[in-house]
């Protein structure tokens, strides 16, 4: 069984790769290159896969799962300048691949216990462009 | 590996109406969607690739590239056409949104190389939201 939570923030963020000239940056990431930054409401969607508690009835309280995104993502991210205020995006360009597998690498090792396991992180950057994470093995919800 | 889905919109018409069946028949299959003169709705898109997005830019695309393909094989030829009169995807077939679905994923998946060479990224699938409650998914495996 999926159980999927969804949470936003709100960030600003430049994408551009350090090393590369002004120019090429720009030819490849448009706007989202430029320099002072620009923001997105981003909506999280993290899918945990497990069975439910015979007891309980449930795969996992719904309650841990929404402290523990405030505490891995929302706190850290929310209202924040990316590249400034959120390791390791000041060196890891903060594109929305890079973003969500950050989040899963954040969230994995919490999550993956008692038989639940975290099985995708959906990151919309924008209603128009979404990324999908579920680790390096391509097993997609 | 990671999946990057973008999502368009186009308007489009289109009547349920197939020359092999009775006028009784098509009435009694297509029912509102067999009405004369056509209907038409705000189509939603949704083309999603497959990449590592290994190299130094961390993405799996660029979305621009994807926006200029899919504009010139999709929208540009279905954005405020009649399916069923101006364009002619659908010589002979129905343009539900099963076969509409069919028809961009075979043309997606034709044009994808020729936009994006190289192993990555690959092309996954097309989502069609014809309504908010009708919702097709193709994935380019299903395209001979």
């Amino acid at each position: 069984m999926l159980i999927t939570r969804k949470v936003e923030f709100s960030a600003s963020h430049v994408c551009r790769v350090p090393g590369w000239p002004d120019e090429e940056n720009r030819a490849s990431f448009g706007g989202a290159a430029n320099p002072h930054g620009h923001g997105h409401n981003f909506v999280l969607e993290v899918s945990v896969e497990g069975r439910p508690d015979p007891v309980t009835g449930m795969v996992l309280d719904l309650r841990e799962l929404k402290d523990l995104l405030n505490q891995e993502v929302v706190s850290l991210f929310d209202h924040r300048f990316l590249n400034y205020e959120v390791p390791p995006f000041h060196e890891v360009n903060p594109t929305a691949e890079n973003i969500a597998r950050n989040i899963w690498q954040r969230l994995e090792p919490r999550i993956n216990r008692d038989g639940r396991k975290l099985r995708q992180v959906r990151l919309f950057e924008t209603p128009d462009l979404y990324v999908d994470y579920a680790g390096e093995n391509e097993c997609f919800a | 590996m990671f999946r990057l889905t973008r999502r368009y919109r186009f308007s489009a018409s289109h009547r349920l109406h197939s020359p092999l069946l009775s006028e009784a028949e098509n009435a009694r299959i297509y029912g509102k969607c067999n009405n004369p003169y056509g209907h038409g709705h705000n189509y939603i898109l949704h083309v999603s690739a497959l990449g590592p997005a290994g190299g130094a830019d961390g993405r799996v695309l660029n979305p621009r590239m994807l926006d200029d393909f899919v504009a010139r094989e999709i929208l540009d030829r279905l954005d405020h056409q009649n399916l069923n009169c101006d364009v002619e995807w659908f010589e002979g077939r129905v343009p539900t949104s099963e076969n509409l679905g069919m028809e961009i994923c075979r043309r997606l998946k034709r044009g994808w190389k020729n936009a994006f060479p190289g192993e990555w990224p690959r092309f996954e699938k097309v989502c069609i939201e014809e309504t908010a409650r009708n919702i097709f998914e193709i994935d380019a495996d299903e395209i001979a």
